[in-house]
C-alpha cells in the first residue's frame, strides 16, 4: 500500500496486536483460550505475531468437550506447537467424574453448556486474572455490546450494566483480588474480515473447514456430523453422506454443517462473501430462544 | 445511485479487491424517536449486510409484536432489556462492508443522560451521523449530539434530516432545518458537514437517491459514507510512539512494542525518549513479516535503537526533532462518566494516558459547559454525563500534544482508585508551565491538598494556640530580608510560638540544588519555596521566607497559594545604592564586574510592590524598630 494508509485487514490487525499487548502489560497472569476454531486460531496467530521474536508471554487453554473433532484435536497440538505457544488442557469429562457438573441426557444432549463450569475452574485452578477469546461482535445480539476488556465478577459472570466505557484506545484493566476480565482482540472483525485474514497471511486451518465427505444427520434444519454414541438419529432422522464444510468449529453435538464444494481458501472467502445466512445460524446452542446467548454470557460462557 | 454491496453471485465478486478496503468508524447520535435504530437497519438491509436467518428472526419479531412491516429498528436493539423497554442503553456496535469499506458502527443513544455513552462512541469515530426529525426541526438534543461531536473532534458530520416522508418532501421544511443548523454549527469546530434530507423508514437517500425529493441532487448517505476523506484526518507529521509492552528473549534484542499513534518513522532517525529525554537512533522496526524500512501512523510495530537506555511500558519514543510539551500541568475538557461519585478536587486519581499510568488531581474546575447551549456555568464538581473546563496536575510529567493536534496523544482517562472505575474522558486543552498560571489560581480550592489530611490545620491551630501564617519579605539584596527575618522568628519562637524560616541558604542548597539563576529558574526556585511554604502554613507554622523575588507576577503567584488574610507580602525597603554601600556578601562588587550575571539592581530588574501588606524603609528606621513593626502587624492576625 502506498500513501501511508493501511487496508481495513492491517487496521485490525494492528487493533488486535494492540489489544493482546495491552493485556499481557497490563495483567499479571493473563491467558489465551484456544478452541481450534478458526476465530481462535487467528487469534493465537496474531499473538505469535505480537511478540515476536519473543515467545507468547502466556499459555493457551483448552476446554475439551470430549466431543471435539478428531482432527480439531490433532491440529490444535501441530499448530501450538509450530507457533511455540505452550497449552493447558482442561476436559468437560472431568468435570463430571469430579461431579462438577451433570451430563445432558437423550439423542440431541450437548456438553456445550457444561464447558462454562469447567473453564470457570481452570481459570480459578491457575488463578488467571484475564482470559482472551476469539469472540466477535457481529456473531450475536448480545456481543454487539461486548467491550474489548469485558469486566467479571468473582463469580465469573458478566453484568452488562456494570462495564465500564472504553475510550479512545485506552483499556483501564485495573481490578481487585478475585475479579476477572475477559478480553477480545478481534472484537470488531467479521466472519468475511476473518477468512479473508486467513487467505492474506496463508494461516494454517484444520481441514474441516474444507469441503469433504461425511455422514451426517439433519436435525431441526441443522446439518450435524454424525459421531457414533455422541450424535445417533432419533426417529425421522437417517444418516447421509453429504459433501460439507464447517463454518464454525465446535462440539460435535452443536456444530452445523454447510453444504459447499470449497476446497480452498479462495473458494471459502467468495462462498462466504456471497452468503445469505449467518454463521451461528448454523449453530443449534443458539437456536434455543431468542436471548439463549445473553443468559449463556451472564452465567461466564464466552 | 444504485448499487449492490454483497455481490449476488460468485461472479459478481472481485476477490482481491479487499486488499484495498478502507475502514471508516463512525457514530450514529440521535434518539429512538428519530429513526437511528431504522437508518442503520436500513443500511445494514439496502447493503445486504443482513443474512437471512436475521431477516427471518425480523419478520418473526416483528410479527409477534403486532407490525405489519418488518421493523428494521428491532435489528440493532441488542440486549433482552432493551428489547422489553424499547430503548438503546449502551453503545453497540454493527458492522457492514461495500466493495469500498468496511464500516464499524458505534451505535449510541442519544438522550442526555447517555452523553456518556455518546462520547465513547464518538471517541474513535471518523464520522458522525446526527438526527434531526424533520417534523419537530432542530432539538436541543440535535445541538448537544453537534457539540460532542465537536469535542470529540469528531473530522466529518452528516446531518439526515430524516422522516421527510411525514412533511410530504417538502423542500421548505428542510432547507428551514438546514439553515438553523448551520447558524448554530459554525460556533462548533466541525470542518465537514453535510446535509441530507432522508426517510430511513422508505430509503430515499440512505443508499439509493429514490423518486421522492427530486429538488436534492446531493449525495446518499451511503455515497457519503463510502467517500468522505478519512486519509486526510490522519496526523502523519508528529511521529509518537507510546511503548505498550517490552519484548526481551535474550540478551542480544531489546524491543520496544507498541502501535503508533501518529506520524512516520525510518531506520537510522534519531530519537528521543520521554520523559527521560534521552537519545539514540532506531536501529530496526521489526515485524513478524519481516523488518521495515518505514512504518507508519496505525501500525502495530517493534522498534529497537542503537543505544542500551533504560525504557519501559508508559514511556513515549518521538523523533528528536519533534517533541511535544512534557509536563505536570494542563488544561483539558472532562466529560464526568461516574453515578456513584461526582469530580472530587480532594481524590488523587489515576491518570492513564495512552500507555502512562499516573497520580493525578483535578486542581480547578473553571467551569461547566451546557452541553445544550455552549454556555460556560459556574460549578463546584462535575456529575455524571456533565462536561467542563478543569485543570490537572499530575504527580509524574506526561508528553502531551492538544487533541485537536492528536486525538491518541492528546486524550486521557481518570480512574478512582477506591473503586477502579473508569469515571472521566478528557481532551488535552493546552499544556502549562509547571509554575501554574496565576489567572488559574484564581479559582484555587483553599481544601486542595495531595493528601486528604485527617488533622487538619485548624486542629493544628487549636492546639498550639495560634494560627498559622507566612511571612513573605521581599528587597533588594542586601536590603535586611534576612536580617529582620531572623530576628522576628528568635523573638516568636521564645514566645512558644511555632515558627520557621526560610531562605536563600537553606533551600538552594538541597530543594533547589539543581536551579541556575536564569529567569525561568528563578521563578521555579520561587514556585518551589512558595508550596514548601504552604506545606509549612498547613502543618500549623509560622513561615518567614525572605528573597529577593524580584517579579510581581511571581509574588502573586505565592500570594494565591495561600488562603486570603494568611499571607503578607512585606516590603524591606532600602534602595539601590544603600544597599550597595552596605553589599554584606561582596556581591555587588562581584555583579558590578560582570561576575554574576542577572543580578537582581544590576544586571536585572526588581518590581517594587506596589501595594505591599507591610513596609519595612530600612533607611529611617533602626532594624530594632523594622522588627517591632513587623511582630506588631503579625501578632494582630495570629
Amino acid at each position: 500500500m502506498n500513501n501511508y494508509t493501511l487496508n481495513h485487514l492491517r487496521q485490525l490487525e494492528s487493533e488486535a496486536i494492540y489489544v493482546i499487548r495491552e493485556v499481557a502489560a497490563q495483567f499479571e497472569k493473563p491467558v489465551m483460550l484456544f478452541s481450534g476454531g478458526k476465530d481462535s486460531i487467528c487469534m493465537a496467530w496474531l499473538a505469535r505475531k505480537a511478540f515476536h521474536p519473543g515467545k507468547i508471554p502466556f499459555p493457551m487453554l483448552h476446554v475439551d468437550t470430549g466431543h471435539n473433532f478428531e482432527e480439531t484435536i490433532a491440529f490444535r497440538d501441530r499448530f501450538l506447537d509450530e507457533i511455540g505457544a505452550g497449552l493447558i488442557a482442561r476436559t468437560v469429562q472431568e468435570s463430571i467424574d469430579r461431579g462438577r457438573v451433570t451430563e445432558e441426557t437423550g439423542p440431541k444432549a450437548s456438553r456445550n453448556s457444561l464447558q462454562t463450569v469447567t473453564l470457570l475452574d481452570a481459570l480459578r485452578e491457575f488463578k488467571f486474572t484475564c482470559a482472551m477469546g476469539g469472540a466477535r461482535r457481529d456473531e450475536e445480539k448480545a456481543r454487539a455490546k461486548e467491550r474489548f476488556l469485558s469486566f467479571r465478577d468473582s463469580f465469573g459472570q458478566w453484568d452488562p450494566k456494570n462495564q465500564r466505557p472504553e475510550l479512545w484506545n485506552i483499556f483501564n484493566a485495573r481490578h481487585k483480588m478475585d475479579e476477572h476480565f475477559r478480553a477480545f482482540p478481534i472484537s470488531n472483525w467479521t466472519e468475511l474480515d476473518v477468512w479473508q485474514y486467513v487467505a492474506m497471511e496463508a494461516v494454517p486451518l484444520p481441514s474441516l473447514y474444507f469441503s469433504h465427505e461425511r455422514q451426517t444427520i439433519l436435525r431441526d434444519g441443522v446439518i450435524l456430523a454424525y459421531a457414533t454414541g455422541i450424535t445417533e438419529p432419533v426417529a425421522g432422522e437417517t444418516v447421509e453422506t453429504r459433501r460439507v464444510r464447517c463454518r464454525t468449529i465446535g462440539d460435535i453435538t452443536c456444530t452445523g454443517l454447510t453444504e459447499s464444494t470449497a476446497e480452498t481458501i479462495r473458494d471459502i472467502v467468495n462462498e462466504v462473501a456471497c452468503t445469505r445466512t449467518t454463521e451461528r445460524g448454523g449453530r443449534a446452542d443458539d437456536k434455543r430462544s431468542e436471548a439463549a446467548m445473553e443468559d449463556r454470557k451472564k452465567q461466564g460462557y464466552f | 445511485m444504485r448499487r449492490t454491496t454483497t455481490p449476488d453471485s460468485i461472479a459478481e465478486f472481485n476477490e482481491e479487491a479487499y486488499l484495498t478496503m478502507e475502514l471508516l468508524r463512525f457514530t450514529t447520535a440521535g434518539s429512538v424517536d428519530d429513526g437511528k435504530s431504522t437508518l442503520i437497519g436500513r443500511l445494514l438491509y439496502d447493503s445486504k449486510a443482513i443474512f437471512q436467518d436475521q431477516m427471518d428472526q425480523l419478520e418473526q419479531a416483528s410479527t409477534l409484536r403486532g407490525e405489519k412491516e418488518v421493523n428494521l429498528a428491532l435489528l440493532t436493539d441488542g440486549l433482552r432489556a432493551e428489547r422489553e423497554q424499547g430503548i438503546t442503553i449502551d453503545v453497540a456496535y454493527r458492522y457492514f462492508s461495500t466493495p469500498k469499506r468496511k464500516f464499524i458502527i458505534a451505535d449510541t443513544p442519544g438522550h442526555e443522560q447517555y452523553t456518556r455513552n455518546m462520547v465513547t462512541g464518538a471517541s474513535t469515530a471518523d464520522l458522525a451521523i446526527i438526527l434531526i426529525d424533520a417534523r419537530l426541526g432542530v432539538l436541543p438534543q440535535s445541538r448537544r449530539h453537534g457539540i460532542i461531536a465537536s469535542l470529540l473532534g469528531i473530522p466529518h458530520v452528516i446531518v439526515a434530516v430524516n422522516k421527510m416522508d411525514l412533511v410530504d418532501y417538502s423542500k421548505e421544511t428542510y432547507d428551514a432545518i438546514v439553515r438553523e443548523y448551520k447558524a448554530f454549527s459554525q460556533k462548533l469546530n466541525i470542518h465537514d458537514i453535510t446535509f441530507i434530507p432522508i426517510s430511513a423508514l422508505a430509503g430515499d437517500n440512505v443508499v439509493q437517491s429514490g423518486e421522492n425529493m427530486p429538488w436534492y441532487d446531493g449525495p446518499t448517505v451511503m455515497y457519503q459514507l463510502e467517500h468522505a476523506s478519512i486519509a486526510a484526518d490522519r496526523n502523519l507529521v508528529d511521529f509518537r510512539f507510546p511503548v505498550q509492552y517490552v519484548i526481551r528473549p535474550h540478551l542480544d534484542f531489546r524491543g520496544f512494542a507498541g502501535r503508533i499513534a501518529s506520524g512516520t518513522i525510518q531506520t537510522g532517525e534519531p530519537v528521543t525518549v520521554l520523559p527521560s529525554h534521552k537519545t539514540s537512533r532506531i536501529k530496526e522496526i521489526v515485524t513478524f513479516n519481516g523488518n521495515r524500512e518505514e512504518a507508519f501512523q496505525g501500525e502495530s510495530v517493534t522498534l529497537t535503537l542503537e543505544d542500551e537506555i533504560d525504557i519501559s511500558r508508559g514511556d513515549m519514543i518521538v523523533r528528536s526533532k519533534n517533541i511535544p510539551e512534557v509536563t505536570t500541568r494542563f488544561q483539558a475538557t472532562l466529560c464526568w462518566m461516574d453515578d456513584d461519585r461526582s469530580l472530587s478536587r480532594e481524590t488523587a486519581y489515576l491518570l492513564q494516558c495512552g500507555t502512562r499510568l499516573v497520580k493525578a488531581f483535578v486542581r480547578n474546575l473553571d467551569y461547566r459547559l451546557d452541553i445544550n447551549t455552549l454556555h460556560r456555568q459556574e460549578a463546584a464538581t462535575l456529575h455524571l454525563n456533565e462536561i467542563g473546563r478543569v485543570e490537572i496536575e499530575s504527580a509524574m510529567p506526561l508528553p502531551l500534544d492538544p487533541y485537536v493536534h492528536n486525538r491518541e496523544t492528546g486524550s486521557f482517562i481518570l480512574i478512582d482508585p477506591a473503586s477502579n472505575q473508569t469515571v472521566a474522558g478528557g481532551m488535552v486543552r493546552k499544556t502549562l508551565k509547571n509554575a501554574p498560571a496565576p489567572e488559574l489560581l484564581s479559582h484555587s480550592s483553599n481544601n486542595v491538598r495531595w493528601e486528604k489530611l485527617n488533622v487538619t490545620r485548624e486542629h493544628r491551630e487549636a492546639r498550639q494556640g495560634h494560627r498559622a501564617h507566612c511571612l513573605w519579605f521581599t528587597g533588594l539584596s542586601g536590603s535586611g530580608k534576612s536580617t529582620i527575618a531572623k530576628a522576628v522568628e528568635k523573638l516568636l519562637f521564645e514566645e512558644d510560638k511555632r515558627v520557621y524560616m526560610l531562605d536563600g541558604d537553606n533551600v538552594r542548597h538541597g530543594l533547589n540544588g539543581d536551579l541556575g539563576f536564569s529567569a525561568d529558574d528563578r521563578i521555579e526556585n520561587i514556585r518551589r519555596i512558595g508550596e514548601v511554604a504552604r506545606l509549612l502554613y498547613d502543618s500549623g507554622c509560622i513561615v518567614l521566607c525572605a528573597f529577593i523575588s524580584p517579579m510581581k507576577a511571581t509574588r502573586r503567584l505565592v500570594k494565591e497559594l495561600f488562603p486570603a488574610g494568611s499571607f503578607t507580602e512585606v516590603y524591606v525597603k532600602a534602595d539601590l545604592e544603600t544597599c550597595k554601600s552596605r553589599d554584606p556578601k561582596g556581591l555587588y562588587t562581584k555583579a558590578m564586574a560582570g561576575e554574576i550575571p542577572d543580578f537582581t539592581g544590576i544586571s536585572s530588574p526588581y518590581e517594587e510592590p506596589d501595594s505591599a501588606d507591610l513596609v519595612l524603609d530600612t533607611q529611617t528606621g533602626s532594624e530594632l524598630e523594622c522588627v517591632e513593626k513587623a511582630v506588631a502587624y503579625l501578632k494582630a492576625l495570629l
